[in-house]
């Protein structure tokens, strides 16, 4: 039971009796709901708590009782001072019913068992029953329910209806209409949250199917989600269908990088290969949902361009220690003024505060940020691409707008005056700079993942670790401090960013951090950050904490 | 088109609402309805307070003619005094029940008695957008209505300022597109909106509460509008003596099938037994036959055998509840006796067989139509109308299996009472009575033994031994 009162209003809250035992729940809860809060689950296709309940599926039906009146409409009660029920003769759904002052419910009768058996049956007559070929095995609530409240044995003797099948009912999206059971979640999904009410079913009774309005597809940023709410294989991601079997995945909650929303996310990785991202619930940052952008933008953690080792001055150098040892040195060698930093607001916070560190280290005053924007909406999608603007802010190493200080960065490298560049998980050519700029600098120190302009040019290029390999925190665009996990292991010799960052800002002072664990960075992070106090990546937790920070878009 | 042939009143009916049907020389236009008579009640009603309307309504203990038989003054009174959102009435003109031939004749023949009764109604609810839903294999009767209403506003009786009484109301014509499930009072309410004709989950969207757009809504049966009118004439006391208590009125019957002279009968309710409907007023069975199964109203009611016996309870001259047999041709056409029999008065269609049918061959036409009906939106109906429709296919085509009747049964009781609307019921019942009032008929198409488990691709070739399907 969870009634614990978080709202400061008090909640008005109704007694409710579930398989014989009574519950409060505030008014408003759902029976559905109340009946899982007091542990007894009820099965469920159609329903789905951030969606409008249709109630078709008639998998959630419950026996309801309603308090028995005496003649002055009073509750008649019981022995034990609670309401007698008059019990409802026929099953009713709980999807879409409140619970109300004495309702009784049961969740597991005689009755309620027939009409669950009743109903899969039904679901499973026409369904091709292709589990072994198809891609919801492991996670379809039909093969679950079925194992939990159907049938072994089959009555149907007859030919089963034949639907579209393989059908690519959007870019993204493969629809099998056989294996569909009509619970209308995605087209709800698709009206409700996406605004694109582009599906809908075509034909009557037993030969309905799922299908795009004439001359539309589905594809909308957000049409994955239509898979991951589609309890069954009728709805498959082109991406992920036949790449791997799901109970092989190993699962990590992390978050969302491609934007300043920074959804909540599950990586699913199998052998040091990230196979999907999906949305994880977090009702104050994305709900249930993630676009389908920032959830197949992994693809490049696997790509044959990955830079695997250090590189200098030309040269692999595979051993860090000499890498960091020359890049630290020769950028001593030169004055400070003629240094700039190009970070990165795709870095942690703790990369951040290492790079202010590293900055403070070397006496550099400039640096600052790239920013990234492209076209948001009004559902997820920042406008900022950007996931830790608000990080690289706080921890001052970007500038108060970020960008700003930019334009300075490339006057100097084109008038000389700066010497010497270091680039953090950016390329310079995207704030200003060309090719040739970066040919003028006698130091060019950059971390990066993959080649780009800058890794060309670079005197000392520090391969390192994307999202999915390290942990690590980012603010939102609301100011929501999150968590992110590794997944995977960066691959070759690539390094943690912090490590490489601690590595260079020891070998510049000729001093011991203390670092050695991640953790210790966080705890130096919080220390020296007011807007931070007290918090460690344990305590930001699965679902992040809310920071008293001005929201940032 | 040619004129259909006039019928003469059987002496036995009690013509209210069909009185002017089939009268020689009666025309559907405004000048013949203000000839005799018409909208005087209307100009009668609007002198009326809407709640004493209502109220007289309610004395009349008027039975909504639809089929599912709800007292139509319970159902207006569900409308909450005071309501701040506007108040929708709908007639529902979709007569799509098999077996149903009432509300096209009031519409084709009469069209000014359902418009009065629609103005007097919604004079009474507050109404001032009232919508005629009219299903779409009526294109004539459409444009009858079309033609009344232009008629009726261009005599005063609708628009702004009806009869001077600052009253306005408008009434729109609504074709459906064709479908069974329009019928159904929300199904109706989502294709009125335009969309598919998804009947909606009660609760929460009981139409008096949250009905067409959101708003409070009445839907009403043609008949069961054309009886308010008659109502206010006769005040609700009066009607209400008509008929047996809890079963007032006349209603409109309409036998089809194997009977002498099938037909509509406007009679007074629970005047007459069935028996009586089907041998006095239906000439009987054809020459040489016997009546060997009625469904008694609408394809959706529980089929009678014929030689079918009931235990029923009755008033007994004391006041007492006595108990009493009866046979199939002595229920009363009434609803609640029709109820306690296990079938329904429903909307009034009486379809007839006789010893020339087989049992198994009328179910599947039924079980044709409900699986080509069921709208698909919830489980049971969807999957399990169709499943009815092809063991009974399957049966007729020789390849019938020793568990069929057995499934049969099972299936039609896994819908009833699992679904969003009626059509639940309307498509296991059928199926539910037939196997078990004619079990030897379907015993005899059940001889196959139940195959094991094969690939079902190929079970009905090897059942039906290559005849296929």
């Amino acid at each position: 039971m969870s009634t614990e009162a978080t709202t400061p209003k008090p909640v008005e809250l109704v007694n409710v009796q579930i398989d014989g035992v009574w519950h409060q729940f505030p008014k408003g809860t759902r029976v559905i709901e109340a009946c899982s809060q007091a542990g007894k689950f009820i099965p469920r296709y159609c329903y789905h708590p951030k969606l409008t309940s249709p109630g078709n599926c008639r998998m959630c039906m419950v026996e309801l009782g309603m308090p028995k009146m005496t003649p002055d409409r009073k509750p008649e009660l019981g022995p034990d001072g609670k309401p007698l029920h008059n019990w409802i003769p026929r099953p009713q759904i709980s999807c879409a019913q409140d619970v109300s002052e004495g309702l009784g419910v049961r969740t597991d009768s005689s009755m309620v068992q027939e009409a669950r058996k009743g109903v899969l049956e039904f679901l499973l007559i026409n369904h091709p029953l292709d589990c072994p070929i198809c891609d919801q095995a492991g996670e379809c609530r039909l093969q679950e329910f079925s194992y939990d409240y159907g049938q072994a044995k089959t009555r149907f003797l007859d030919e089963k209806v034949k639907k579209p099948k393989r059908v690519e009912i959007g870019p993204r999206v493969t629809l099998d209409d056989e294996r569909c059971i009509l619970c209308t979640r995605c087209v709800r999904f698709m009206r409700e949250v996406a605004k694109d009410d582009v599906i809908g079913i075509v034909d009557r009774g037993s030969y309905s199917s799922i299908s795009c309005h004439p001359g539309k597809t589905l594809d909308s940023n957000y049409s994955l989600n239509t898979v991951d709410i589609c309890p069954v294989g009728a709805l498959t991601s082109t991406d992920f269908r036949f790449k791997m079997r799901v109970w092989f995945l190993k699962e990590t909650k992390s978050i969302c990088t491609s934007c300043a929303t920074g959804c909540n996310t599950v990586i699913s990785a199998r052998e040091n290969i990230v196979y999907r991202q999906t949305p994880r619930e977090n009702n104050d940052v994305n709900q249930a949902w993630m676009c389908d952008y920032g959830r197949l933008n992994f693809h490049y953690l696997h790509s044959p361009e990955r830079l695997l080792s250090p590189v200098v001055r030309g040269h692999e150098q595979p051993d860090w220690k000499n890498a960091i040892a020359t890049a630290a040195a020769e950028l001593k060698a030169v004055a400070p003024e003629q240094i700039a930093v190009i970070a990165s607001g795709k870095m942690t916070n703790e990369e951040l505060y290492l790079t202010a560190q590293l900055a403070k280290a070397l006496g550099v005053k400039l640096h600052d940020i790239v920013p990234h924007t492209d076209t948001g909406d009004d559902i997820l999608l920042s406008t900022d691409r950007n996931p830790n603007t608000a990080g690289a802010k706080l921890l001052g190493v970007s500038a108060s707008t970020p960008g700003a200080n930019l334009s300075a960065v490339v006057e100097g490298i084109r008038s000389g005056a700066i010497k010497a560049l270091i680039v953090l998980g950016e390329d310079a050519t995207l704030a200003g700079l060309t090719s040739a700029d970066l040919t003028k600098l006698t130091v060019l120190v950059t971390t990066a993942i993959l080649p780009n302009a800058t890794t060309a040019a670079a005197t000392h290029l520090l391969p390192s670790a994307a999202f999915a390999e390290k942990r690590g925190s980012m603010i939102n665009k609301n100011g929501r401090l999150q968590r992110l996990n590794r997944a995977i292991q960066p691959p070759g010799l690539a390094r943690d960013d912090w490590e490489i960052l601690v590595g260079l800002t020891e070998a510049v002072t000729e001093s011991s951090l203390g670092f050695n664990a991640i953790e210790d960075v966080v705890k130096a992070m919080t220390a020296a950050t007011p807007a931070l106090a007290g918090l460690s990546l344990s305590k930001i937790g699965d679902l992040g904490v809310q920071l008293p920070l001005p929201a940032n878009e | 088109m040619p004129a259909p042939a006039r019928r003469i009143p059987h002496p036995r009916e009690k013509r209210m609402v069909f009185a002017n049907i089939d009268r020689e020389g009666y025309t559907p236009d405004i000048a013949c309805y203000l000839r005799n008579g018409g909208y005087e009640d209307l100009k009668k009603a609007v002198t009326m307070a809407p709640a004493d309307i209502v109220n007289e309504v309610k004395a009349s203990a008027l039975r909504g003619r639809g089929g599912a038989g709800f007292p139509c003054g319970v159902k207006w009174g569900f409308i909450r005094p005071g309501e701040t959102k506007p108040i929708y009435l709908i007639c529902n003109a979709d007569e799509s029940e098999p077996g149903t031939f009432k509300d096209r004749y009031i519409i084709h023949q009469d069209p000014h008695q359902l418009i009065e009764g629609m103005i007097i109604s919604a004079f009474a609810l507050n109404v001032h957008l009232a919508y005629l839903y009219i299903r779409g294999e009526f294109p004539l009767g459409a444009k009858i209505l079309e033609q009344a209403i232009a008629e009726a506003k261009a005599n005063g009786f609708l628009g702004k300022n009806i009869l001077g009484t600052g009253f306005d109301l408008e009434i729109y014509v609504h074709r459906g597109a064709g479908a069974y499930i329009c019928g159904e009072e929300t199904g109706l309410i989502e294709s009125l909106e335009g969309k598919r004709a998804y009947p909606r989950i009660k609760p929460p969207y009981f139409p008096a509460v949250l009905g067409l757009y959101q708003c409070p809504t009445i839907v009403n049966n043609v008949e069961t509008l054309c009886h308010v009118k008659h109502i206010v004439r006769m005040g609700g006391a009066e009607f209400a003596k008509i008929g047996t208590p809890n079963n007032t009125g006349t209603r409109i019957v309409g036998v089809s099938g194997d009977v002498q002279r099938p037909g509509y009968f406007e009679i007074e309710v629970g005047s007459m037994t069935l028996g009586e409907l089907l041998n006095d007023l239906c000439g009987g069975p054809k020459p040489g036959r016997k009546f060997k199964a009625i469904i008694p109203g609408g394809s959706s009611a529980k089929v009678f055998r014929a030689d079918e016996r009931f235990k029923i309870k009755v008033k007994g001259a004391d006041g007492a509840m006595v108990e009493k047999e009866i046979g199939v041709m002595d229920i009363p056409m009434d609803f609640d006796t029709m109820a306690a029999c296990g079938s329904m008065a429903g909307s009034g269609g009486v379809i007839v067989m006789d010893d020339s049918r087989d049992m198994v061959q009328t179910l599947n036409n039924l079980n044709q139509f409900y699986a080509h009906e069921s709208c698909g939106q919830c489980t049971p109906c969807r999957e399990g109308s169709l499943w009815m429709r092809k063991i009974t296919d399957r049966m007729l085509a020789g390849g019938g299996a020793e568990s069929d009747p057995a499934t049969l049964a099972s299936v039609s009781n896994n819908i009833a009472g699992k679904t969003i609307c009626a059509f639940g019921e309307a498509c296991s019942w059928p199926t539910m009575s037939f196997v078990a009032k004619f079990p030897e008929e379907f015993a005899a198409l059940s001889k196959k033994p139940v195959p094991p488990p094969t690939p079902p691709e190929f079970i009905s070739e090897i059942l039906t031994g290559g005849q296929g399907q």
